[in-house]
Formats: C-alpha cells, structure tokens, sequence
C-alpha cells in the first residue's frame, strides 16, 4: 500500500484538438468560481496544450470582459502559451541557488545536447527549452523539470538521461 | 501489526529520486512476500540525505540515507525492517546533529507524519490551536497572535497580530484569509516544504486567522511550479472538509470557513501581496498603490488578512501553546523561530528551523557545513533575489530582523544560498537587474526602465568600458528605484547590485575590497 505524489507529465501526444464546443464547457465549468480568468486559461492550456487565439473572446464574453482584458491578463504570465510546445518540455532552473551550484555550464550543456536555444522549441517540434526561475530545489540544485518530472543536482548523467527521453 | 516504512514524497526528495526508491520497495516487498505499508511523508528538511527512508522499529524510528533505488535489495538483505546495520544506516533521524539542533515549532510534525491523515495530525497535536481559538473567540484569538510578536515571514516583518487586528476591526462583511505560497525567491522551500508535509498545519492555520477576523473564505495562491504542493494542499482540504473541519461550522462551533487552492502561472512579481490579489481576481498582476491597504480594501475590494505560508503555519503553535511560549524565544524583536532555507552551493543544504539570533557564520560554516565543492564560501545571498550579497566580515551578524537592516541587507523569507570563490559578482550583480527586467510587472518607471538600464550599464562595466562613469550611473539608478518604485521589486533590486559593488570592488575593476587593505 503507498500514496504517492507523482506529477502527470507535459506530452504533446495527450492534448486534444481546440474546438470551440470543448472550449465553451471548459468555460461553463469555472463560471461559479471568484475571479475566473486564471482557472479557466490554466484549463485551457491542460486541455489543448496551448491557450489558443480563438478562446479569448469565447472567455471574454462568458466573462463580461473585454477581449483586450482577456488577453492582457493571458500575455501578463509567463506560463500561458500562444502555441503548442514541443513534443517534450524541458525547464531548467537559471536562478540564484543553481548559479552558485554551477547552473550557468550545466544550462549551456543542456542546450548544446539538446540542440536547442533557450525559449525556443526545436523546428522539428521535439523538444521545448524553457528558463525557469526556481523550482524550489535550491539545496540539491542545479535542478530541472523535464516533462513534468523533477531532476535536482543536475550532473553530465542526468542530462544525457534527458537528451536520450527528448530523443523519444 | 504490518511493518511500516517512510519514503518522502517531498519534491526535493523525488528530485533525488524518491519515487524510484518507493517503487523499488514496493515490487522488493511483493517479490518477497512481505507485507509492509509504505508512507510517502515529507522532508525532515536534511536534503543532503535525500531520499532519506526511515522504517518503524521497536526502538523506534532508524533513518537510512541516501537511499538509491539500487540500494533497495541489499537494505533489504541487511535487516533494514529491524534497523540493523547498513553502511547507510544514520540512526535515529532525531538524534542527527543538524536536526537535534533545532528548535521545530512550525515544521514539527513535518516529515513525522502522513500529510494527508487527519488522525496523525490531531494525534501529534495538530487542531488544539483552532479549539483554544474557537473557545477565546475572534478579539481573544488576534491579542494572543499580537502578544506571540509574529511578524510576517514573507519578507516584510509586519506584525501580523495588527494586520489581523486592523481586518477583524473592519464591519461585519464578507472578508478573506489570502494566504501567500507565492514562493518565488530562489534559495526558498520553506513553503513548498510545508504544504508538501503538513498541509493541515496551514488549513488550521488559516481557519483560525478566519475564526479571529470574521472571514469565512481563505484561498491559497499557489505558484505553478510547486504542482507537488498543490496536490498535497487540495487533497488535505478535501479531508479536511469531509471531516467537518472546513465548511458549516467549523469543528461543531459557529463559525463558517472553507478554502481553495489558486494556481499562479510563473509571474515571481504576483509574490507581492496587491499583484497576488490583482491576479486571484483574473487580472494582470499589477501592483496596487497603497492605501488603501489590503486590510481594508483587498480581494474583490473586501478587507483581507494577506499572510505569508510560514506565518499562517505558525499560528497554530502560538494558539495551541500560548503566545508567550513562542515569543520566549527570539532575539531583540525578532520573537519566536525562523526556518531559515541553506541552499546554493552547500555541502549541508534543507531546512533549519531555529529561535531568531544565530550569527550568519554559524549557520553557513557550522550548520551547512560550508560549500558543496569544498572550496571557501565567498558570499552569501539571503533573502532571495532581492537580498544583499554578504561577504565573511559581516557572517557575526545575528539572523535578526534589525541586525540585517543595520547592515542594508534583509532576511526575507530565510533563504540563505551560499556562493564559493568562483563566483563573479559583476555578474550576479547584472542578473538581479536582469531579473527585475524580466518580472517588472512595468507598472512604476523606476523598476521598468531602471532595471532595463541597469542591465546595460552593467554590460558595459563588466566590458572594463568607461568604468568608473557607468557605475556611477548604476548607483544612481540604485537610488531611484529603492526610493521611486512602488513595490519591493524595483525597490530592492538595489540590495543584490549595491552590495555585490560595495563588498566586491575587484569583480568590478575598482581594486581590492576594503575588508582585505585593512587586514
């Protein structure tokens, strides 16, 4: 018998298709809810992989909300995505504690094995490699988060382990 | 009886390679016949020792670390259900120097027990805080918090008792317990470590700051990159509710509570309270110019208790034990314990929870044990990315609210990351600007278009390129945005910068640091 925490990972294959029908009941689920806008561009992204550029006005209207609102709000963070990631994602920490336990090599060598610039996704669509500022690993640091899956004191093992699962 | 065993399933523990541990136990346990509950607890906050696995003996809990999932068989072999000897044996995890050493209020039971049962929970003390308080009563309740001299552990070091006090003096109304797990500065866990391995700490917590003020809806704003403590949270508030903890009366009083976990989405800026609630309400995290304070004006417009993880977590010990019980211990006005975060390069990294007064050395060289890599600390960041870089000559300073201003440095939220001598301090210097650039929320012109400066001055510093000129243009820009910017974010991007220049002038072509020509 065991309880665990483990965390569902962030793969391209699990997303459905937008459609404005699914959009519609994704909003009709969080329309009792106080301030709104974040729980519903979160489900969006959990459904579709990205928020897609025709939910806005469907959240503004349900929501009494200007389109330019609804889309200032979904620019404002850093987390909501105007198009789908790669097929992996890839987010290093590039904060303080992993800089001072080596995160700036660690970072250069991750993207060289990636083949991949940070904030980009890779034209094959493969793989996306993002900075990210602190996981909250910052005594087992430098640490990243690879689909969804923590990985703290990063060293030249684990991230060839991370480059053959971005390979798959 | 079954034996019973204990993986964390703390974040920092499956980082390391906690969940690998649990499942090979699990299939090692099944191959063998043996039938033994596996308890994924969370962190008694000694990361180095990550995944540290403690099993139930007679004599007591034995703690093994750290434990790799390929080290299953051989423990197994050993007689680690019986505590018997392993080279990975540690004892019991009470008695281990960094642990025995502390002073556990708030994160007592964190680690001890399943954070989801409710029975552990109130077995190990957990809900006496919210009886005493729903016995006192709302004024009763903020006087005994004022009286514990609890100050804000986000950062701040407001007293909490008068934030509570100015909330509960507001009309009748509806009012809210925020509570902030914005946890964004690097070298802090303490949050994520709690609502991980005691979320019940923080319901009580929060039920009880409603009990005091009249509010009857808490939400919790969570960042995004803690999905960890969002799990545990949500499911320890479903528990919570279904045994009548949370909801309609509240433990068979009179009084009303219930609460919800609320996701960020990656804006370290919404860690300032005005920006968390502009964000909990579906907008931009903007901040708000004060007043009106939160207290009177806060979420949807309603007075708001907006408190800090570790402060509301906090409260439950203070309601349970007394206020005087906590403010014994302390320094100058500093009262009660800081659990202060060792992160960065450090040989000794997790979670101290200690009384306000040890000195920085002592908890850097002693506690920590100095660098991972084995070579002399240079520099010491503390309170996150806009605390002051400290160098040796200041480690006598007292982890004490006062001491830290003194010397034009914070404790924040109790990081500590430890830097050796490889690090470049023009560097660090030019990305806390960098930092501030990329998370202004760009509301205020000091921090929006000083810290863009900034960035670029320093470039052409660290380029050796009309030196003395531009850092001089940097101090300028220091001053503005520490006296001009409407928040912390511009207003103490100048620690970092400022001290990085003042403590390490050779990093920036200015000679040698003035501690080492006096030596």
């Amino acid at each position: 018998m065991s309880s665990g925490y483990a965390v569902v990972g962030e793969a391209r294959g699990r997303y459905e298709a937008w459609s404005p029908v699914r959009g519609s009941e994704i909003i009709a689920d969080h329309l009792a809810m106080e301030g709104a806008t974040l729980p519903i561009l979160h489900a969006m992204q959990g459904a579709f992989g990205y928020v897609p550029q025709d939910a806005v006005p469907l959240i503004a209207d349900a929501l009494n909300l200007s389109r330019a609102e609804v889309h200032g709000t979904m620019t404002f963070y850093h987390d909501f995505r105007h198009e789908p990631a790669g097929k992996h994602v890839v987010k290093v920490c590039v904060a303080e504690a992993c800089q001072a336990a080596g995160g700036n090599v660690t970072s250069d060598r991750i993207a060289k094995a990636l083949d991949c610039a940070f904030g980009e996704t890779r034209p094959d669509g493969q793989v996306t490699l993002e900075p990210i500022y602190c996981l909250g690993l910052c005594s087992c640091s430098p640490s990243a988060m690879v689909n969804g899956r923590l990985i703290g004191r990063l060293d030249d093992e684990a991230i060839d382990e991370i480059a053959a699962e971005c390979r798959s | 009886m079954s034996a019973r065993i204990y993986v964390p399933g703390d974040a920092a523990a499956v980082a390391l390679g906690a969940d690998r541990v649990a499942k090979a136990f699990e299939e090692a346990f099944r191959a063998r016949g043996l039938e033994v509950q596996i308890t994924r607890n969370g962190s008694r906050g000694m990361h180095w020792l990550e995944p540290m696995v403690e099993v139930v003996t007679s004599a007591g809990r034995i703690a093994y670390g750290p434990v790799k999932a390929r080290d299953v068989a051989g423990l197994l072999d050993a007689g680690f259900l019986d505590g018997k000897g392993h080279e990975l044996r540690l004892g019991d995890p009470e008695e281990i120097p960094f642990f025995k050493r502390q002073q556990r209020f708030t994160f007592a039971r964190c680690g001890l027990i399943d954070p989801v049962s409710l029975d552990e929970y109130r077995a190990n003390g957990g809900y006496k805080g919210l009886e005493r308080a729903i016995e006192l009563g709302g004024p009763a309740t903020i006087e005994e918090v004022f009286e514990s001299g609890l100050r804000g552990r986000g950062g701040a070091g407001f007293p909490t008792g008068i934030k509570w006090r100015t909330v509960g003096q507001t009309p009748p109304q509806q009012k809210y317990i925020v509570c902030n797990a914005d946890e964004g500065d690097s070298g802090t866990f303490a949050d994520r470590m709690i609502m991980e391995g005691d979320p019940f700490t923080l319901i009580e917590g929060m039920t009880i700051a409603g009990v005091g003020v009249g509010a009857t809806k808490g939400y919790v704003y969570c960042r995004s990159e803690y999905p960890h403590a969002i799990k545990a949270m949500n499911a320890a508030i479903k528990v919570a509710r279904k045994a009548g903890y949370l909801g309609k009366r509240v433990a068979g009083s009179d009084y009303d509570f219930d609460m919800e976990v609320r996701e960020g989405a990656g804006a370290y800026v919404c860690g300032e309270e005005t920006s968390l609630l502009e964000s909990i309400e579906g907008k931009r995290g903007l901040v708000r110019a004060k007043p009106p304070l939160p207290a009177h004006k806060g979420l949807f417009g309603r007075p708001t208790v907006i408190n800090n993880v570790v402060s509301l977590c906090s409260v439950p010990f203070i309601m349970a034990n007394g206020a005087k019980s906590y403010a014994d211990v302390g320094f100058g006005r500093s009262r009660g314990t800081m659990p202060i975060q060792l992160a960065g390069n450090v040989k000794q990294g997790g979670l101290f929870e200690i009384a306000f007064g040890i000195t920085l050395g002592e908890l850097v060289e002693d506690v920590a044990g100095g660098t991972f890599t084995g070579k002399p600390i240079r520099a010491v960041q503390v309170g996150g990315p806009l605390g002051a870089y400290l160098p040796r000559h200041q480690f006598d300073t007292p982890f004490d609210y006062e001491a830290f201003t003194k010397i034009d440095a914070l404790i924040g939220h109790g990081g500590v990351v430890i830097f050796d001598e490889d690090v470049d301090m023009a560097r660090m210097a030019r990305f806390a600007m960098e930092f501030c650039a990329v998370e202004s929320c760009g509301k205020c012109t000091p921090c929006r278009i000083g810290s863009t400066r900034g960035v670029e001055t320093l470039d052409k510093v660290i380029a050796g390129q009309d030196r003395e000129r531009n850092l001089a243009v940097v101090e300028d820009l220091c001053h503005t945005m520490k006296l001009g910017s409407l928040c912390a974010l511009g207003g103490f991007t100048p620690y970092p910068v400022m001290s990085a220049i003042t403590h390490f002038p050779e990093d920036f072509g200015r000679g040698r640091p003035l501690s080492v020509a006096a030596e």
